[in-house]
């Protein structure tokens, strides 16, 4: 099932509905590097908060998506890793190095805002 | 409680495997925790499957030894086999695209962890995981 992704302002947000077989990660990874030079977007969030696994490809792929995008010159943020989901990965000696990653959508949005106040800050000085 | 069996032949047989393997867990009375663990350590045997050997099988079931209950996670495939088991649960060891992690990892995702293979005759691994 693909994953819807919205638009807003200068982000993107990619909101995971259920769980993802490897095909839909790959398409999630194409679609945003695509759409983030489609519309410029400066920042990418990948809301996680429904999947109940994050096994090795799945960790591969959000370090993979979170390195393309940055390449294509926009920010990833990896909101919403539950408790069991960040202890299992812990114990499969999973890391997501190089990622950031915040508690929720919310705090994912705000992260977002201080790259921009900060980037703002950089023009105009 | 009935045991599911799920035969792996492509990526969306391994969402199968952990989907179902999670139910039985939950309805066993495993929490949350222990739940995510049984079905990651079923995704990343599933994922083996896929990669050594492209076909085989996945069951999970309830297990009673002593006084304890739990369940049981059993992976089989026809597949190369494993030249040396030892190697192959050391942490970083690697034959292929993998992060080198899958076997050790996923042991440590579960109780009890076993491995029967040989090159040509295929892989057998038995991971338990028991009810606190």
């Amino acid at each position: 099932m693909p994953v819807p992704i919205l638009k807003q302002g200068d982000c993107l947000i990619a909101s995971i509905q259920s769980a993802l077989t490897d095909a839909d990660m790959l398409d999630l990874r194409d679609e945003l590097s695509d759409r983030v030079g489609r519309f410029r977007s400066k920042g990418v969030i990948i809301d996680v908060t429904v999947l109940d696994v994050l096994d090795s490809f799945a960790s591969r792929t959000l370090r993979t998506i979170s390195e393309m995008v940055r390449l294509r010159g926009a920010e990833t943020v990896i909101v919403g890793i539950q408790p069991g989901v960040a202890f299992s990965m812990v114990q499969l000696g999973l890391s997501l190095d190089g990622v950031t990653t915040v508690l929720d959508l919310e705090e994912g949005l705000a992260h977002l805002e201080r790259s921009r106040r900060a980037r703002a800050a950089l023009a105009g000085g | 409680m009935d045991d599911v069996s799920v035969t792996i032949r492509s990526d969306a047989d391994v969402v199968a495997a952990r989907g179902m393997g999670r139910s039985l867990a939950e309805d066993y009375g495993f929490g949350m925790t222990d739940v995510t663990m049984i079905a990651t350590a079923i995704s990343e045997l599933a994922r083996n499957i896929l990669k050594y050997a492209h076909e085989g099988e996945i069951v999970v079931e309830t297990v009673q030894r002593n006084s304890r209950s739990g369940v049981s996670v059993v992976a089989r495939d026809d597949g190369p086999g494993i030249a040396d088991v030892g190697l192959a649960m050391q942490d970083g060891f690697s034959t292929a695209d993998s992060l080198g992690l899958g076997l050790p990892g996923t042991r440590r995702l579960m109780d009890e962890f076993e491995i029967v293979s040989s090159p040509g005759a295929g892989t057998i691994v038995t991971a338990i995981k028991w009810l606190r």
